[in-house]
């Protein structure tokens, strides 16, 4: 096929438009939160959009930005995680998941639950000290929850490479246009034998776990280990494109609509018997955010207002400023 | 997630009917202020654990 020809069809299919790429800050630059640690029974986020989600009571790991990325490729970031307390004995319902959530209305595009139902693309630059078989999982949340997974192989250890992953699509069953959690886009890193004692599920069925993870190594079973990630785009259409770089800006206004530091100080005025300030946020939020704050010596209490701001307020005379408040709509 | 010292309280503005409108508790040790919306993950996860009997909620004052 000429250049040409190549670049017409990837214009019809959609995939040569701009905004291609279904998964935000796919190459870690965004990170408002800091580094973390994981957290047995929690999905904790650290890099924007991304959260580890584990069940296991004995591993442990660091949660970071990393600066190690592939060469020449145009990145600067990766998300990290380190393993810093194995699991050497896992139990049959632990898992360990690297994933980011995605809201139904962003899904629309795939056209699912309909005879036109799009099959989906999944890139990205993996580097694991563990080599062996990993599953990336879709599992769609709605009301029949289903997955679809797909394994890869990291075939060096500690070194940069590149996979890509098709997903067909679901006739059946229609994404939800809301605000809610429809699609958790999961890299396995850990699984006990409840999600592998079955046949890999690579079309879409109706969620039964022991078809999910099949294959799974054990990510967690040394300290040694690290599992970097970056690069990472999901786009309509059976073929990879190069990834999407994207200004900071436009990345970081994505990731707002779910969690924003407020990177300023708020100085309350007093209004006799009450202090009270008002707060806006530079992006409207998926919901009303949980409000929490770096610094309130005043001990002000917070109150969102909608999705797009709020106030801080004590019924009593103070001007003590609050610095750096923090809104949360995660999924 | 671990939360502890949950508080429903009442915005002070805009609440003519002085409804609770959120709850104010240590979240996995951080101070916060979660909106009584069904969409926010947290006040959903404080309603899976209130359903649960692991967690009490105080009265506003």
């Amino acid at each position: 096929m000429s250049k040409a020809a190549e670049l017409a069809a990837l214009i019809g299919s959609g995939q040569a438009q701009g905004d291609k790429n279904l998964i935000i800050n796919g190459a870690a630059t965004v990170h408002q939160r800091g580094n973390q640690t994981a957290s047995n029974g929690s999905a904790v986020y650290f890099v924007d959009r991304w959260n580890m989600y584990h069940n296991s009571g004995a591993l442990a790991a660091n949660l970071q930005q990393s600066t190690v990325v592939p060469s020449g490729q145009g990145f600067n970031n990766s998300i990290l995680v380190d393993c810093t307390t194995v699991d050497s004995s896992v139990g049959a319902a632990e898992v360990a998941l690297l994933r980011q959530i995605i809201e139904g209305q962003n899904l629309q595009r795939l056209a699912y639950g309909s005879s036109g139902a799009k099959s989906l693309t999944i890139s990205f630059w993996v580097r694991s000290t563990k080599t062996g078989i990993y599953v990336v999982d879709i599992y769609h949340a709605d009301a029949t929850a289903r997955t679809q997974s797909h394994q890869y192989t990291i075939s060096q250890a500690d070194t940069w490479e590149y996979k890509t992953l098709t997903f067909s699509g679901d006739t059946s069953i229609a994404t939800d246009n809301d605000n809610a959690a429809t699609f958790y886009v999961q890299w396995v890193l850990m699984s006990g034998t409840d999600h592998t004692s079955g046949s890999l599920a690579t079309t879409w069925q109706n969620q039964t776990d022991v078809n999910r993870f099949v294959g799974q190594v054990n990510f967690f079973d040394s300290t040694s280990n690290n599992f970097y990630l970056t690069g990472v785009q999901m786009e309509v259409g059976d073929v990879a494109t190069a990834f999407e770089h994207e200004d900071i800006a436009t990345t970081l206004r994505k990731c707002k609509r779910y969690y924003e530091l407020l990177d300023t100080t708020i100085y309350p005025v007093n209004y006799s018997t009450v202090s009270l300030a008002n707060f806006f946020w530079t992006e409207q939020k998926r919901a009303q955010p949980t409000l929490t704050v770096d610094t309130n010596n005043g001990g002000f209490n917070l109150y969102p207002e909608q999705t797009s701001g709020g106030y801080i307020y004590k019924s009593s005379a103070n001007s003590t400023a609050v610095l750096n408040m923090r809104g949360n709509s995660e999924l | 997630m671990i939360i502890k010292n949950a508080k429903y309280i009442k915005a002070p503005l805009n609440n003519p009917d002085k409804k609770n409108t959120g709850v104010k508790a240590t979240i996995d040790g951080v101070e916060s202020w979660v909106p009584m919306d069904e969409a926010n993950t947290d006040f959903a996860e404080i309603q899976k654990q209130l359903a649960a009997g692991e967690l009490t909620i105080a009265d506003a004052d």
